[in-house]
């Protein structure tokens, strides 16, 4: 069952990231980009996450934790730029 | 039994995330655009995150709740960036479907 | 006490996110979970200014309960909405006046709203009055407007604000 249904899984997470790099490179606008990079680090999680599953190896999740935390900072210290025209106040 | 559980947990879950993602690149503006990844996107990474705690639970002795922070984190994290995306696409008045609020976010201090 | 455990809500939160990181539960992880809570505040008690209470743990329980079935019911809602296409969608901006006070329990109103059905915080006024929201599909603005007050606001003002008067 899981070997039919992980392969699925792989190609519904992969057009999803397809999706959203076509939103990244056509924008129109910066928060467009911005939300398109923070929707393909979360992508990026989902693909980690069932190559985990596949491999059976746990050994991913590290990695997975650091793509959460780093994308969240990222798309925090983005914003922040186009708010203020700067990072650090 | 539970692989079914988890083949329905990891479909769910990559479902969402293309739906999620099928927003962003269908939807016609910045607004509309924000709710697919915070809120579909955001489920679906969870399903499939909790799919993986109970298949390392399952396979292994003892359980593996560890990819529940990934999960919390995410959800701490998904609204908090939507408001500050929106927040700076009002900033910068992005063109929007609908009449924008005036934009209260004073210039720099 | 006070001085000792300045903020136990965040200790015990703390020692658990310890326990899930290093994904063991031994005696060892356990004491060095607690170690970690109790020491963290002190370093960062500049962020803390004030301490966390809870006033009403039941509704704070329902609270979280509706919390998760609205995520679900929100994503399913945000799902067929993108599925249908972009013609069918009545997208608006409301203001939604708020009650609440203090900036923690404005916070997480704003965070519940971008995860539920349909609605994404927006902007907060300057004088933290009103909280501008974004939503996907409206046809009565005020009767939005009446759900998330009256499903989010008020136990959210009852759990947090309610005796601190």
């Amino acid at each position: 069952m899981l070997e039919t249904v992980i392969p699925i899984a792989y190609a519904l997470v992969s057009l999803a990231f397809l999706l959203s790099f076509w939103r990244l490179l056509r924008g129109p606008d910066a928060p467009d980009r911005i939300l398109a990079l923070d929707t393909l680090y979360v992508n990026t999680i989902a693909l980690l996450v069932l190559l985990g599953i596949q491999l059976g190896s746990a050994i991913y999740f590290e990695a997975a934790l650091l793509i959460a935390m780093m994308g969240f900072v990222g798309t925090v210290a983005l914003c922040k730029y186009l708010l203020r025209g700067d990072i650090i106040e | 039994m539970i692989d079914i559980l988890l083949s329905v947990l990891i479909l769910t879950g990559a479902i969402f995330t293309f739906i999620g993602s099928l927003g962003l690149a269908r939807l016609r503006d910045f607004y509309t655009r924000l709710h697919g990844p915070t809120k579909a996107t955001t489920l679906g990474v969870g399903c499939l995150l909790i799919a993986s705690a109970v298949y390392f639970s399952v396979r292994e002795e003892g359980v593996s709740l560890h990819e529940v922070l990934v999960t919390l984190f995410l959800f701490i994290t998904a609204p908090v960036s939507a408001h500050l995306l929106a927040k700076a696409a009002l900033h910068l008045k992005v063109r929007s479907l609908v009449a924008t609020p005036p934009d209260n976010d004073a210039p720099a201090e | 006490m006070r001085r000792l455990l300045p903020h136990p809500l965040l200790t015990v939160s703390l020692a658990l996110l310890w326990l899930l990181l290093v994904n063991q539960l031994t005696a060892g992880h356990v004491v060095l979970g607690a170690l970690l809570g109790w020491l963290i505040p002190f370093a960062t008690s500049s962020f803390w200014p004030e301490r966390i209470r809870i006033h009403h743990p039941l509704t704070l329980l329902r609270f979280l309960g509706v919390f998760v079935i609205d995520i679900v019911r929100g994503s399913f809602l945000v799902a067929s909405l993108i599925l249908k296409g972009p013609k069918r969608l009545r997208p608006a901006f409301v203001e939604v006046p708020l009650a609440l006070e203090t900036d923690l329990a404005i916070g997480l109103l704003a965070n519940t709203i971008s995860l539920t059905p349909g609605t994404v915080s927006a902007n907060l006024s300057a004088d933290k009055r009103t909280l501008i929201v974004h939503t996907l599909d409206t046809g009565d603005a005020a009767a939005l407007v009446a759900e998330i007050k009256q499903r989010y606001e008020m136990p959210l003002k009852k759990i947090f604000e309610e005796g601190s008067e």
